[in-house]
């Protein structure tokens, strides 16, 4: 059912925009056919930046599964707790000091790895992450990064700053490369299947995992640096776009439950789907301006995630 | 002889802030069940913990198979013991019936999913615990005393030799609490099993354990077979509380005298 969603998502993300294509034309195209402006707006324009949200908004999503299972915290995402931020800062400062295009998901990988380290190792104090303390740290650990963001841009105004702002609320517009988000994607998600069993395990608790036979240390710097490399992808490719790994899981595992072995693989397919969505939203709404389209995922997700808020303190 | 589950080869549980207590040096026999017996604060947890590996010793060494059980991949651990904690926490939903398949985790290769069999033994576990019904519940909406017993159900789909329990009677009714004590005892006199379990009811710990540890907060230690180690003296002492005995032909039982609180000798 996922997978034909997502076909299905991604056709009408591709006939959907400023020109709205028929499906018959879209058809015509991927058969090598269709009118010069159609080949031009489906194979130039929407369908590489359709195909960017899809493998976005999957690894968003998986990013924010593997984030619940490591806190054991439905609450857990990598916008929320800071961690796209701090990916987003590392891949613009490589940008201003004007290192190459290469170094640029490296540094948003270290950078993503520094805010994981500061947002759990602090939240982490005696004892375990408590929903508090790593949801405060997380917060301002997000904002500051934001501030960071705020002032790169200001001190160095170039023509590309409105291009820019993307890094503050994730925009598909300028998403280049669908090459390393998709690698990225089916290599988390043929790595869940074998990892999925120990994380269900790990889910209840480290003392649990660690009777049942699961090496926890070892598992949960796997998940760590797993989802920090993930989040860098993501950011990379898209800006912080944020509240897909909040969504997604949450409303997964309401239908299908908290098996890691299906809950990643689902989380990937149907955060691709609705990254997909929100950005065909985002282009369609006020065309022929565009949205970024992190304003269409907080919309969807800041009522959740105080739905979910709420209902923990009960 | 047989050869020991666990032994415990000069071993100083590590509780900070407090000065070393005595060592611990005795094998953990097949047939054998020990309780551990001792006020609050003692160290009956640490002491548990510390056998299933999850905490390193102040000194000494806990043994499988005579290799330092803090050197051995947890898979082989857990293969040789299971270990029921005194609270659960459930972060996410989850069904009774997934909750006891966890058991057979380290049985199972990475890529194998749970079969038939293991589905089987889930179950067996669970009618074994009164929770046969209960397979397709919600764990959030389960009782204390069911949530306790799923804990047990896990244990036995884990199915090891050795058994740690940390108060297995937590929250369990009068019924069930024999029902649980009454498994463990069939389990270990089956003569290939033993158990270490922490407990607060004298009286069950007489009636149930070939051997104790009485554990005092000051970190002394004394143990061995119950029939030497239940005295009266030694248990007020113990507990800082009067006690009365009445004596019965399956042995001495003991009650508190009330309002009679000692002070520390």
């Amino acid at each position: 059912m996922l997978g034909a969603g997502a076909v299905a998502s991604v056709l009408s993300s591709v006939m959907l925009g400023s020109v709205n294509l028929p499906a018959r034309d879209v058809a015509s195209v991927f058969f090598g056919e269709g009118s010069a402006l159609a080949r031009l707006l489906v194979l130039e324009l929407r369908l590489p930046r359709t195909l960017a949200a899809f493998a976005t908004g999957g690894l968003l999503a998986v990013a924010g599964a593997l984030m619940q299972v490591l806190l054991r915290n439905p609450l857990a995402d990598p916008y929320v707790l800071g961690i796209s931020g701090g990916a987003a800062v590392g891949a613009l400062l490589t940008m201003i000091s004007g290192l190459g295009l290469a170094w640029i998901s490296g540094s948003a990988f270290a950078g993503a790895l520094l805010s994981t380290l500061i947002v759990f190792g602090l939240a982490h104090g005696t004892g375990s992450w408590t929903p508090t303390r790593l949801l405060l740290t997380g917060v301002v650990v997000a904002a500051g990064w934001g501030a960071v963001i705020t002032f790169l841009l200001a001190v160095r105004p170039s023509p590309e700053l409105p291009g820019m702002l993307y890094w503050l609320m994730g925009d598909l517009a300028h998403a280049r490369g669908n090459v390393l988000p998709w690698l990225t994607l089916i290599v988390i998600v043929g790595l869940a299947l074998p990892l999925g069993r120990s994380l269900n395990v790990l889910a209840r608790g480290p003392l649990q995992a660690a009777v049942l036979g699961v090496s926890v240390r070892r598992l949960e710097w796997t998940v760590y640096l797993l989802a920090a490399l993930v989040t860098a992808v993501a950011v990379t490719t898209a800006g912080t776009i944020g509240f897909v790994g909040l969504i997604i899981p949450h409303m997964l595992r309401l239908v299908i439950g908290n098996d890691q072995r299906l809950l990643l693989p689902a989380s990937a397919l149907a955060g691709g789907i609705l990254l997909t969505l929100a950005d065909t939203l985002a282009r369609t709404v006020i065309a022929p301006e565009q949205l970024p389209v992190g304003v269409i995922t907080a919309m969807l997700g800041v009522p959740v995630f105080l739905y979910l808020l709420y209902r923990s303190r009960t | 002889m047989s050869a020991s589950l666990l032994s415990l080869d000069g071993l100083v549980i590590d509780i900070p802030g407090r000065p070393a207590g005595m060592a611990l040096d005795f094998p953990l026999l097949p047939g054998e069940c020990w309780g551990l017996l001792g006020p609050n604060g003692a160290g009956k947890t640490t002491l548990l913990h510390t056998l299933a590996g999850l905490r390193r010793p102040r000194a000494g060494q806990v043994r499988l198979d005579g290799d330092d059980l803090h050197r051995m991949p947890r898979r082989r651990i857990a293969q040789r013991l299971g270990l029921v904690f005194q609270d659960h926490h459930d972060g996410f939903p989850s069904t009774v019936l997934e909750t006891a398949l966890i058991g057979r985790h380290p049985f199972l290769r990475a890529w194998n999913m749970e079969n038939a069999q293991d589905h089987d033994l889930a179950r067996q576990a669970l009618s074994r615990m009164d929770l046969g019904d209960l397979a397709g519940r919600q764990v959030q909406t389960l009782s204390g005393g069911e949530r306790q017993r799923l804990a047990l159900a896990t244990l036995l789909t884990q199915d090891p030799p050795l058994w740690l329990l940390d108060e297995p009677t937590n929250h369990l009714d009068l019924h069930h609490q024999v029902a649980v004590l009454d498994l463990v005892r069939e389990e270990v006199a089956s003569g290939s099993r033993g158990a270490v379990m922490a407990l607060h009811d004298l009286n069950l710990a007489a009636t149930y354990c070939t051997h104790l540890v009485l554990m005092y907060p000051d970190g002394g230690m004394c143990w061995g077979p119950t029939s030497e180690i239940f005295h009266v003296q030694a248990l007020e002492r113990l507990f800082r509380q009067k006690l009365a005995v009445i004596d019965s032909p399956e042995g001495p039982w003991v009650r508190p005298v009330p309002g009679d609180r000692r002070t520390l000798a």
